[in-house]
C-alpha cells in the first residue's frame, strides 16, 4: 500500500472551494445534536468539528449509531435538537439548503447503490448533468478521468449487474467523485464485499485521502484507520466516547469501553 | 487445453422416448392421453370445416350461404360498418390516415433494427392523438365535420381504448406518487381518488358520465356523450393503474431513493430518472394487463348508446334479412380483440426483454 501521500497534490476538488481558506477552517460542525427514532434515542449530544481535509475514521460496535450519524450530515436522517452546520450551511428543513449541502457532500454506501437501469458512465455522469447542468461531454470526460482513477475504465459502458463487488463499490466511489465534492462520507464501504475485494477498495479510498479530501469514514478496518486516519472516533450507545490520533487511540486507549472494544476486534 | 474446449452435453430429443416418459409412463396417463387425443380429433375436424372447408366466402347477399359453414361473407358484406360505424363512406379516409399513422408507429416496434422506431413510438404516444383529434372529427382546415355519435365499430374501440390507455399511465404514476407521498393533503387526495373510482364498476362510471354529469354541470355547457364516456373511462383506469405502479414503487429498494437524494437530485429529478423508470419497468406485466382489461372494458360503452365494434355486430346479427350469423358474428369479434390483445401482450414482452439490463440489486 505503501504511505499516504498526504499533501501531495492539490485535487480539483479542494480547489473548488472558494469561500474558505483551505486547511484552517472548519467545513463541519455538530453542536449539541440529538436524534430520536420515535422514543428511542440513538444519538446523544454529539459534537464534532472537522476541518478542511481532515481524515476520520469513526467506528464502533453494531447499533452504536455510527452510521446514523454520518447520515445526518447529509440529512439522509433527520436530527431533531442541536445543530449540523456543513460548508457554512446549516441543516434545517428548508429543502434548498439540504440541496445545496448534498451537492458538497459526496457518500458511499455498504451496499453500493448503484443504479441498475443505467451503465457506469451513466451513473458517474447524471448528477452533474442535471444538477450541476455540466454539459455531457465534460461530464462524460471527467466521469473517464475518475473511472481512470479508481481503475475501471474498461468497464464504463457496462451494467452494474455486470460487475464484482468490489468494482461496482468502486463505482460508486467515481460516481460521488464526479460532484467534485468537497466531502466524501463513507458508510462502512467494504463490509458488504468479500474478503479478496476488499483491499481494492481501501486502496482507492487510500488513494484519495492522500489527495487531500475531507473524509468521514465509518469502518471496522482499523488498518485503514492506522494509515490515513487524522482522528478516530470511537461511538457507543450513541455517544461519541472518544476521540483521539490512531496512536493513542490503538495503543493507550483511555475509556474502559474503547479498552473492551478494541481487545474484541484486535483478537483476530 | 482440453478442459477450456470442452462442451456442456447436448440434450437429445428421441420422440419415442420422449412419449414415454411424458404420455404413456403410468396407465393412467395412457387413458388421459387417448381421451384427450379422441377428443382433439373429432373436434378439430368439424371446426375445420365450420371454418374454411365448408365456410362460404363469397357472393353478395344471405341466399349465397349455404348454411353447411360460416358465413363469412356476412362479415364481408358488412365490413365497412364494422370499421368505421356510421362514419360517411367519402370521409374514411381520415379514418385510414390514422388507422395506417398507428400501424406505422407501432408495427416497427417489433422489429429490432428499423431505423428511427423509437420516434415513431413517440409520435404513437404523443403526435398521433393529436393529430387524430384534428383529423377525425373535422370541423377545421376545411375537414367537414362528422359528428361523434357516427363514430362506431372498431375505429371507436380503438379510440376509447387508445385515449384511455396512455390517458391513465400519466394520471396513475401522478396518483400513485401522491400516494406515497409526504404531504399528508396530497396523499389524502390521492387516496380518497383512488379508493372512490377503483370500487365503482366501471358500468356505473360510464352511465354517471352520461346520465348524470349533464344534471350537474352548468347551464349551456355540455359536452359530447363521448367526450364524458372518454373521461370516466380514464379516471377510473388511472385508479387502477396508480395502485400497479405503485406496487412498482415499493419494490424499489431504499437504498436507491437514499444514493439520488446523496448525489443532491430533487424530488422530481430523483423519481424521473431514477425511480420511475426501475419501477415502471418492474411492473410492465401488471400495467398491460391493465390495458388489456380495459381494451375489452371498451365494450361496455353500449350501455350509453355508444356503437363500438361489438356493438355495431350485435346490431348487424340482429338485421332480418341475414338469419343465423350471430355465431359468425360474434367470432370475428373475439378474433379483432384477440389480435389486439395479444399484440399488446407481445410487445409488452418484448420490451421487458429489451429492458433487462441483469441486475438484480
Amino acid at each position: 500500500m505503501g504511505k499516504p501521500m498526504t499533501e501531495q497534490t492539490q485535487t480539483p476538488e479542494t480547489q473548488s472551494s472558494p469561500s474558505t481558506d483551505v486547511g484552517k477552517s472548519d467545513i463541519i460542525r455538530v453542536e449539541g445534536m440529538h436524534k430520536w427514532y420515535g422514543d428511542f434515542h440513538v444519538l446523544k449530544d454529539l459534537n464534532l468539528t472537522v476541518r478542511h481535509g481532515e481524515r476520520i475514521v469513526i467506528c464502533g460496535p453494531s447499533g452504536s449509531g455510527k452510521s446514523t450519524f454520518i447520515r445526518c450530515i447529509n440529512r439522509l436522517e433527520e436530527h431533531q435538537q442541536g445543530k449540523i452546520i456543513v460548508d457554512d450551511v446549516e441543516l434545517t428543513d428548508d429543502v434548498r439548503q439540504i440541496d445545496s449541502v448534498r451537492r458538497e457532500v459526496g457518500m458511499v454506501f455498504q451496499h453500493f447503490n448503484l443504479f441498475p437501469h443505467l451503465t457506469v458512465l451513466e451513473n458517474c455522469c447524471l448528477s452533474p448533468i442535471w444538477v450541476r447542468k455540466t454539459p455531457r461531454k465534460e461530464a462524460e470526460a471527467t466521469a473517464m478521468e475518475y473511472l481512470e482513477r479508481v481503475k475501471i475504465p474498461d468497464q464504463a459502458n457496462k451494467f452494474p449487474g455486470q460487475l464484482s463487488g468490489g468494482q461496482q463499490q468502486r463505482v460508486a466511489i467515481a460516481r460521488a467523485l464526479c460532484m467534485k465534492p468537497k466531502i466524501m462520507l463513507f458508510d462502512e464501504p467494504t463490509s458488504a464485499l468479500d474478503p479478496e475485494m476488499i483491499k481494492e477498495v481501501l486502496d482507492v479510498m487510500i488513494e484519495l485521502a492522500g489527495s487531500g479530501m475531507t473524509m468521514l469514514c465509518v469502518t471496522h478496518e482499523m488498518g485503514f484507520a492506522k494509515t490515513v486516519a487524522d482522528r478516530v472516533i470511537f461511538m457507543d450507545g450513541g455517544e461519541i466516547v472518544e476521540e483521539a490520533p490512531p496512536h493513542d487511540f490503538f495503543t493507550n486507549p483511555q475509556e474502559p469501553r474503547t479498552q473492551k472494544f478494541l481487545k474484541q476486534i484486535l483478537q483476530h | 487445453m482440453a478442459e477450456s474446449t470442452m462442451k456442456a452435453p447436448k440434450k437429445r430429443i428421441d420422440p419415442v422416448r420422449w412419449a414415454r416418459e411424458n404420455l404413456f409412463s403410468s396407465w393412467h396417463n395412457t387413458i388421459l392421453t387417448l381421451l384427450v387425443g379422441y377428443l382433439i380429433v373429432t373436434s378439430v375436424g368439424p371446426l375445420l370445416n365450420w371454418v374454411l372447408l365448408d365456410a362460404n366466402f363469397q357472393g353478395s347477399d344471405p341466399s349465397d350461404c349455404t348454411g353447411a359453414g360460416a358465413c363469412w361473407l356476412f362479415i364481408n358484406q358488412r365490413l365497412n360498418f364494422f370499421i368505421y360505424g356510421f362514419y360517411p363512406e367519402e370521409f374514411q379516409w381520415r379514418v385510414d390516415i390514422m388507422f395506417g399513422l398507428l400501424a406505422l408507429s407501432f408495427a416497427p416496434q417489433f422489429i429490432e433494427r428499423f431505423p428511427g422506431r423509437k420516434w415513431l413510438g413517440l409520435f404513437g404516444l404523443t403526435g398521433l392523438p393529436i393529430v387524430g383529434y384534428f383529423l377525425i372529427p373535422g370541423g377545421l382546415f376545411g375537414l367537414e365535420e362528422v359528428q361523434s355519435s357516427k363514430w362506431g365499430g372498431l375505429m371507436l374501440t380503438l379510440i376509447l381504448a387508445y385515449i384511455g390507455i396512455i390517458a391513465s399511465l400519466p394520471i396513475g404514476t401522478l396518483l400513485a406518487l401522491g400516494r406515497r407521498s409526504e404531504m399528508p393533503i396530497i396523499r389524502g387526495l390521492c387516496v380518497v381518488f383512488i379508493e372512490v373510482w377503483r370500487a365503482v364498476p366501471l358500468i356505473t362510471v360510464l352511465f354517471m358520465a352520461s346520465v348524470m354529469l349533464p344534471l350537474f354541470l352548468p347551464e349551456g355547457m355540455n359536452f359530447e356523450k363521448l367526450a364524458r364516456a372518454l373521461i370516466g373511462i380514464t379516471l377510473w383506469q388511472s385508479a387502477y393503474m396508480a395502485e400497479v405502479i405503485r406496487g412498482g414503487l415499493q419494490a424499489i429498494p431504499r437504498g436507491q431513493y437514499e444514493a439520488a437524494s446523496a448525489l443532491g437530485l430533487g424530488y422530481w429529478k430523483k423519481m424521473g430518472l431514477i425511480i420511475l423508470p426501475q419501477a415502471l419497468k418492474l411492473v410492465i406485466p401488471g400495467i398491460v394487463n391493465t390495458f388489456i382489461s380495459l381494451f375489452k372494458d371498451t365494450t361496455l360503452v353500449l350501455i350509453i348508446g355508444l356503437f363500438d365494434i361489438l356493438g355495431t355486430v350485435q346490431s348487424t346479427v340482429t338485421d332480418p334479412a341475414w338469419q343465423n350469423v350471430a355465431v359468425e358474428g360474434y367470432v370475428f369479434v373475439a378474433f379483432c380483440f384477440w389480435v389486439f390483445c395479444f399484440g399488446i401482450s407481445r410487445y409488452s414482452q418484448n420490451l421487458e426483454r429489451k429492458l433487462d439490463t441483469g441486475h438484480r440489486t
